[in-house]
């Protein structure tokens, strides 16, 4: 599974969906939670204040500017020096009288609660702190300040922002991690059908899409999928049973009808015209016999009934008898054929199948390539197997009817007006595919290359002849 | 010529004791096993045609009994079985030649003359001679009214075939079979090429043609009457 490939699934795009709505929705959650703890911490500090407030002014009711400054000295010297309690009571001249800050803020007062810097008391890093304070009017001019230092108010809060986005980080991190494994997951499994469907696309028929028992919905579609292919092989090799079986049955009446003719021939009828009617009748007899005997011949490769005599030869050996079995053919449409011989590969093989199969695509090559084309033929060893490659400079075979140029009967747009029987392929394939051996075709520009890979010796069994 | 044919169809029977009858040779037929080995055995026949499916006794063992019996007689095999692995196994029971059903009559009789012809030359000519074409096996030269023809070695053997059958038919698939050694019913027109390449060679400058097309069936090399 390449890397692209799984970014470009659909159960990869849905996992990473999923996440950002998840991480969306989690980030909109974690906001919220800052936001109201954030509101209740300072509506308790605000509420710590004014009780503060209270407490002092109803002090300086009962026992006036003495008593209050009293106590708010006694306040400052309980909490030093780490409290957060800021306090200040001027005159109504504006002199301090008491207090832990040294001079009234300068900011703009707003429903009586002011929010400013604070110079620390910490001399050594001459730092300001947030603070917030409530300012109350007292009787008689005088003015009250109660405040407090939120520096660590603000700290806590940043740590709660810290935390959340910690939590939004892993919560996207684990996201990606479970939707990557599922999708994977998901892939794999669909990743079997996908490799199936191609092995049954490239010829496979038989092969069905694993089913893993576990009864879910990929099961399911696999059942669904095997049982299709079951009906589809049913109706492919009822088919070919007709077609077999009709070739079968008119063989052998038209084997007899040939003997009539033949024997209407060997009467000599003096009559010139009688007798080329004769003849013509007697050559598509033959012509329609060997149709027959072609497909059935097919039929029996395919159908695994005819064993091959194989012996141990050299593919070389044999493409050499080729190219000097077919020169000639050539030579009158003054195509050259050049042979390529890397290395002498040697394979099992029935001699006289494998050769008729190769020279059937032979056959092909030099009947499409056009007068003074080129025929290349290749022998070697590639990817540990024995190999054969057949190029022509024809008009080559478009790439959607690479598959199909093998089946019976089949003739390409191109070759509809070349005699054949569009048999010759099939054959041909039905003994390459007998011998274990792969064909691919691909383009030459111009033209066609057929590629053969075969079995070697070591992992087919040899009979000597 | 005298020839047994052992075959349980009436009809191929008939057509092929007609043929061959009108061709000038006797014919005996016997419909079963048991029947065509008895005759085998008591009765000297230049050719058998045996067929694989018979009655009684199949074709292969009635070859191998006769084969037992040490009768050379040449045997050709007729079967409806006509796949290659059919034919190897043929020719292992002691068969000398096989021909599969459905078969064009020429055929048959080209193949029948060839194997009688086997049988009545002793040892291997060297010399070959056809009108005024001659041959030199072992020197491979071929000459014609005195002037030396340069062959390729496949022509060469082609023609050496021609010439050991000269005077009868021989077919495209006698030819590949004999000349190339591949066995298969060759349906396309190559061997025509290579027979007239060959002809060009040893016919076009002179007078008479001897390397005939005989239609429907295959060619001959023979001087014209």
């Amino acid at each position: 599974m390449s890397r692209n490939k799984f970014l470009a699934s659909s159960t990869f795009r849905l996992a990473l969906l999923y996440v950002t709505l998840f991480t969306v929705s989690v980030l909109a959650l974690f906001t919220f939670i800052y936001w109201s703890s954030a509101r209740y911490m300072a509506a308790q500090s605000d509420a710590a204040m004014e009780t503060e407030i209270r407490i002092l002014s109803e002090r300086y009711e009962r026992s006036g500017v003495v008593g209050l400054r009293r106590l708010i000295l006694e306040r400052i010297t309980r909490q030093q020096p780490t409290g957060s309690a800021l306090y200040l009571l001027m005159d109504p001249l504006s002199r301090p009288v008491v207090g832990n800050i040294s001079r009234w803020p300068a900011v703009e007062e707003k429903d009586g609660w002011l929010s400013f810097r604070l110079e620390t008391r910490d001399r050594d890093d001459a730092q300001t702190h947030p603070a917030r304070a409530k300012q109350f009017a007292l009787s008689g001019g005088f003015r009250l300040l109660v405040g407090e230092d939120i520096q660590e108010l603000k700290a806590a809060e940043r740590q709660i922002i810290v935390a959340l986005s910690w939590g939004v980080i892993l919560t996207l991190l684990l996201g990606l991690a479970g939707g990557f494994f599922i999708s994977r997951r998901m892939m794999a499994r669909l990743e079997v059908i996908n490799e199936t469907s191609q092995r049954i696309i490239d010829g496979d028929l038989r092969r069905r899409v694993p089913v893993s028992h576990r009864g879910d919905e990929f099961d399911r579609l696999a059942t669904h999928l095997n049982r299709m292919l079951d009906q589809i092989q049913e109706l492919m090799e009822g088919i070919r049973q007709v077609s077999d079986n009709i070739a079968h049955d008119l063989k052998t009446p038209l084997s007899r009808l040939r003997q009539d003719l033949e024997e209407i021939s060997t009467q000599r009828p003096h009559d010139p015209e009688l007798s080329e009617t004769l003849s013509h009748a007697l050559r598509e007899a033959d012509r329609l016999l060997g149709l027959f005997n072609a497909l059935l011949r097919i039929a029996r490769i395919e159908s695994e009934t005819v064993t091959p005599t194989l012996v141990d030869l050299s593919l070389a050996d044999l493409i050499k008898d080729i190219v000097e079995f077919y020169e000639p053919l050539a030579d009158d449409k003054h195509q050259k054929i050049t042979l390529l011989i890397d290395d002498a590969p040697q394979l099992a093989a029935d001699r006289d199948m494998l050769f008729q199969s190769l020279a059937n695509i032979m056959d092909n090559a030099i009947k499409y390539t056009p007068m003074g084309g080129r025929i290349q033929l290749r022998v070697g060893t590639r990817e540990d197997r024995p190999f054969l490659s057949i190029c022509d400079s024809g008009p080559g075979i478009a790439t959607h009817e690479h598959d199909r140029v093998f089946q019976r009967f089949y003739r390409t747009d191109a070759s509809r007006s070349t005699p054949g029987n569009g048999l010759g392929l099939s054959l041909a394939r039905a003994v390459l595919q007998l011998h274990g051996a792969v064909i691919r075709l691909k383009a030459n520009d111009p033209g066609l290359c057929v590629d053969l890979f075969f079995q070697g010796t070591s992992t087919a069994p040899a009979t000597p002849r | 010529m005298r020839i047994l044919v052992v075959e349980d169809d009436t009809d191929v029977s008939r057509y092929i004791k007609r043929g061959l009858t009108e061709a000038g040779h006797v014919v005996d037929v016997a419909e079963s096993g048991t029947d065509g080995l008895a005759m085998g055995r008591e009765e000297r026949f230049d050719v058998l045609i045996v067929d694989r499916m018979l009655p009684e006794m199949d074709g292969l063992t009635l070859i191998e009994a006769l084969r037992r019996d040490n009768r050379k007689v040449p045997v050709l095999i007729l079967s409806a079985l006509g796949d290659l692995g059919d034919r190897v196994v043929g020719l292992r029971a002691g068969g000398d030649d096989y021909l599969p059903k459905p078969f064009a009559f020429e055929e048959l009789l080209a193949r029948v003359e060839a194997l009688a012809r086997r049988n009545y030359q002793g040892a291997v000519e060297t010399q070959l001679k056809v009108a005024d074409l001659e041959m030199d096996v072992l020197s491979r030269k071929v000459r014609r009214q005195g002037q030396t023809i340069n062959l390729q070695p496949r022509e060469f053997r082609l023609l050496e075939y021609l010439m050991r059958h000269s005077e009868q038919v021989v077919t495209r698939t006698m030819l590949l079979e004999n000349v190339w050694d591949y066995h298969f019913d060759p349906q396309t027109n190559v061997i025509d090429v290579h027979v007239s390449r060959l002809r060009s060679k040893i016919d076009r400058d002179f007078d008479i043609p001897l390397l005939q097309t005989v239609r429907g069936a295959g060619y001959m090399l023979r001087e014209p009457e």
